[in-house]
């Protein structure tokens, strides 16, 4: 019997209340513990198919919904505008291991502090001979040598917070704030994005995610068409017709909030099954088409990568995507194969979709941010693993990123706090302003408090 | 100590059904009207006093007739407990353990035995209505918990945060509530000595506590100082003033989906502490609170509407399907999300309600009318009341009656003209209505 790593796998409430809470126009949840979530989330959520982009989207409303039709025309609208940049959000959930993802093998003090988990080999980088390259991180070590990525090996925030939760909500919402209900990219798109094109922010993942979360305007998340089928037993042909066609009706019943969502779920089942309809192919031949090769894997993140490539090559209106990595980054204990496993992945499938983009021309229209809400101990805890710690690393990579550290490694002998954390020597919110003037064109005070206080960093060539 | 406020209008089957879902797996044919009988205070006695366990009904079997193998047979420890929940003549007993089994969020995947995990579940099912400070005694040396948080990789040597900080952020205080980073630190050392060994073939044995493992030395945790070892740490986090109130609201959401107000969470809180930490006292007073008759439904979890089908349709485990299906759903027993279990505001979705859909489809099966054989009336109005007849006349709103009625006239209408489908489809009508009631909004929340 083998035990992986799994059971490391110590994530706080952060996923569900985030999953639960995350709607445009609601906000995400405050922080007060014990709080009960309010009944009736998802009401706002409608779904349906973007012609030409042939997908389900899910549509997360803003202060009011618009018609469907007005949505078609609003991406219709915003489409011929042009293209523009994309920011592609990647979050690696559970506070990534900063110091295996760079490992600093020069540093004299790194195997006393990891004397069994510490690497060996790997490329250095040329900006700081002390840091090497995780080995599963090949890919983006050779983006690296090509000038693409950008490397950030102490990112984070004075007086950090150790709860996946807490940290993680900070990082969503762009400052170190309880109180904040919007995300910083939701914000963004609030200053700058329209009412009746929810493709101008896209969560990949099964719900939205909470740095998308906006207070008026409408964002989407996308699901596979995929087999969405109904059957009863001893129905058949007109009836079983008739019978699928009945459960729409249910409809939202407003006097009482369960009620409400059933009869809601309802009708959004109907539109989703009508909607997919089309999709119940019987060849399985897949929609998307991609000039480069994908790592294969059951993980669906190789997948998304190749479909946000082709959506993007189709003029698709969207200016902020969010993701999740896979991989199990809470690596408390059994960390080497984990951490190397989720990390071979992202870093594949982020090498494989950077050829992609380049193969159709548009690379230079993208740029990707690798984050996680903390790094972890510098003490290597004795379960083969780590417990949670501060500053960790992030990067920025595309064609347009101009490749120079931001932040410097602050050492293991003076770089760690009293409670044996790297010291942050570049700050999240700095990086978050500095995307929004240098490469989303939105003055970063109307985004991120207290902006004007973070110093910018120079990002895009 | 202000009184807990007391429901006091009028209980009757409706009012008694509603307690039925609440603190346990809704009603058997026939059972709301007899627990109405014993009015509130006599009904709510029975649940939370229900002396000793018996089963109503026939034993779990998979589909071939062969007993469960909860230990070892992937995805029958889910059985196991469903079929504890439908047959049980404890229905709280069994609740109280599924609120316990998200409280204290456990999952399989990370302990990789299912007699470790059911041992856990026999901790909440003893202790699920007793003290919660002995019921965090016990889990805190559960075997499933050590592996699961790491409580016997935590040693003097190498202390591990992972069940030090979820003690306090998920079990007994809340993120960030009265405790500091130096508290988590200074509780994992508290927390040392636990060990277990691996033996090939056999996995992890000998849970045991070893003082050579333990930190010994002074631990300062809530501006407290001392030795502390692993029962300090409990108890520090019991008698910690913020835990009150995080135990209350949390145990109160699991009844009742709106928070409560301010005097009654203070007035259950100082039950709780007068009494002691008693888990029995504060569920009672919930159970016997206004909000819970005259507030608004809460959706039924998937293993809810699933126990609740099966009850009211008087069947028990005789099939595997139902693991696979829960899961469809969104809810495996023994497998919650993460520590902090399953996000109880968030069941439906347009994937777990397709689940739902598969889990009526299934749990109808046996029932189906065969339409070449039944006799039913070409009438479209007596194929709604014979459909909700079917299930023992369940309270069915306006709109959800509409949308009923509207699929009979019109399937019925097809039928028009054509001898052969007058006599063919009613039956098939009345098949797709008990689906269709059974998947409406009125029987996904209660």
């Amino acid at each position: 019997m083998t035990r992986d790593c799994l059971h490391c796998d110590g994530l706080s409430r952060s996923r569900l209340l985030h999953q639960a809470m995350a709607e445009a126009g609601k906000g995400l949840p405050s922080l007060e513990p014990g709080m009960p979530l309010p009944a009736g989330t998802g009401l706002s959520r409608r779904r349906f198919i973007a012609h030409g982009l042939g997908a389900a989207l899910a549509v997360y409303g803003g202060s009011r919904l618009l018609g469907l039709r007005a949505f078609e025309e609003g991406i219709a609208a915003a489409a011929s505008v042009g293209p523009q940049t994309i920011l592609v959000s990647v979050f690696l959930e559970g506070g990534a291991d900063g110091l295996s993802v760079l490992s600093p093998q020069g540093d004299p003090l790194y195997r006393k502090l990891r004397p069994t988990l510490a690497l060996s080999g790997g490329t250095a980088l040329v900006e700081d001979g002390r840091l090497f390259w995780h080995p599963a991180l090949s890919g983006l070590a050779q983006l690296y040598g090509e000038h693409k990525v950008t490397v950030m090996p102490a990112v984070g925030y004075t007086h950090p917070d150790q709860s996946h939760f807490t940290s993680r909500h900070y990082w969503e919402v762009g400052a170190t704030s309880t109180q904040l209900n919007t995300g910083w990219l939701g914000r963004y798109l609030d200053a700058v994005g329209v009412m009746d094109n929810p493709l101008q922010g896209v969560s990949l993942d099964d719900t939205l995610a909470p740095a998308l979360a906006t207070a008026k305007v409408p964002v989407a998340a996308i699901t596979a068409p995929d087999q969405y089928d109904f059957y009863s037993n001893r129905v058949w042909g007109e009836v079983q017709e008739r019978m699928l066609e009945a459960f729409g009706l249910f409809g939202g019943q407003p006097a009482d909030p369960a009620l409400h969502t059933a009869g809601n779920i309802a009708s959004q089942v109907d539109r989703l099954r009508r909607q997919l309809l089309p999709f119940r192919s019987d060849n399985g031949q897949s929609g998307i088409q991609s000039p480069v090769p994908y790592p294969k894997s059951d993980d669906p993140f190789p997948g998304k990568l190749a479909g946000l490539a082709a959506m993007i090559a189709a003029n698709l209106p969207m200016r902020v995507v969010a993701l999740s990595a896979p991989g199990e980054y809470d690596t408390h204990s059994s960390e080497p194969q984990a951490l190397a496993q989720g990390l071979q992945l992202t870093s594949d499938s982020l090498l494989a979709f950077q050829r992609d983009l380049e193969a159709r021309g548009i690379a230079d229209r993208v740029l990707v941010h690798v984050w996680s809400e903390f790094g972890r101990r510098a003490q290597e805890n004795g379960s083969a693993g780590t417990d949670h710690g501060a500053a960790g690393a992030g990067f920025l990579v595309g064609t347009r990123v101009n490749g120079q550290m931001i932040g410097e490694f602050p050492g293991l002998q003076s770089g760690l706090d009293q409670d044996g954390n790297l010291i942050e020597t570049a700050d999240f919110r700095a990086v978050y302003s500095s995307l929004l003037e240098q490469w989303l064109g939105v003055d970063a005070g109307k985004v991120i408090p207290g902006a004007s206080a973070f110093q910018r960093v120079q990002l895009v060539q | 100590m202000p009184p807990v406020a007391v429901y006091r209008g009028r209980f009757g089957s409706a009012h008694a059904e509603r307690l039925l879902w609440r603190a346990g797996f809704g009603p058997r044919s026939g059972e709301a009207q007899k627990l109405a009988k014993l009015g509130l205070e006599g009904a709510v006695h029975s649940l939370v006093y229900p002396g000793r366990e018996h089963f109503v009904g026939r034993a779990p079997h998979d589909d071939k007739g062969h007993p469960l193998d909860p230990y070892d047979a992937w995805g029958q420890d889910h059985l196991w407990w469903l079929d504890r929940m439908i047959r049980t003549s404890r229905p709280l007993v069994e609740r109280i353990a599924l609120v316990w089994h998200d409280w204290f969020a456990t999952s399989n995947q990370g302990v990789g035995s299912q007699r470790l995990m059911i041992g856990q579940n026999n901790l909440f099912r003893e202790h699920g209505l007793g003290n919660f400070h002995e019921l965090l005694l016990r889990v805190t040396e559960d075997p499933a918990m050590l592996l699961w948080l790491n409580g016997t990789d935590n040693s003097k040597y190498s202390p591990n945060e992972n069940y030090g900080r979820e003690m306090m952020e998920l079990f007994t205080l809340g993120a960030g509530r009265g405790y500091t980073e130096l508290d988590v630190r200074a509780n994992a050392r508290a927390l040392t000595g636990f060990r277990n060994d691996w033996k090939p073939n056999v996995g992890d044995v000998d849970f045991r506590y070893d003082p050579r493992y333990h930190d010994p030395a002074t631990k300062t945790i809530f501006h407290k100082t001392g030795a502390f070892t692993w029962k300090d740490s409990c108890r520090l986090c019991v008698t910690h003033p913020d835990h009150p109130s995080f135990f209350v609201q949390k145990m109160w959401s699991y009844f009742v989906p709106a928070a409560p107000d301010a005097a009654t969470a203070s007035g259950l809180q100082q039950l709780y502490v007068k009494s002691g930490y008693e888990i029995r006292p504060v569920v009672e007073a919930i159970l016997r609170h206004p909000a819970l008759y005259e507030g608004p439904r809460m959706v039924k979890s998937p293993v809810l509407y699933t126990a609740g089908l099966l009850r009211r349709l008087g069947r028990g485990i005789d099939t595997t399907a139902w693991t696979w299906l829960d899961s469809m759903a969104g809810q495996q027993l023994f497998y919650p999300p993460n520590v902090g279990g399953w996000d109880d505001t968030r069941w439906l979705d347009t994937a777990t309600w397709r689940g739902r859909w598969w889990i009526a489809q299934y749990a109808l099966n046996p029932y189906a009318l065969d339409p070449g054989k039944a006799k039913e009336p070409y009438d479209a109005q007596k194929l709604v009341h014979a459909a909700i007849g079917f299930w023992n006349e369940p309270a069915i709103g306006a709109r959800t009656l509409a949308a009923l009625q509207t699929f009979a006239r019109t399937a019925a209408g097809d039928a028009k003209g054509q001898k052969w489908k007058q006599q063919q489809y009613p039956p098939m009508i009345v098949n797709a209505l008990r689906h269709l009631i059974a998947v409406s909004p009125e029987f996904q929340a209660a």
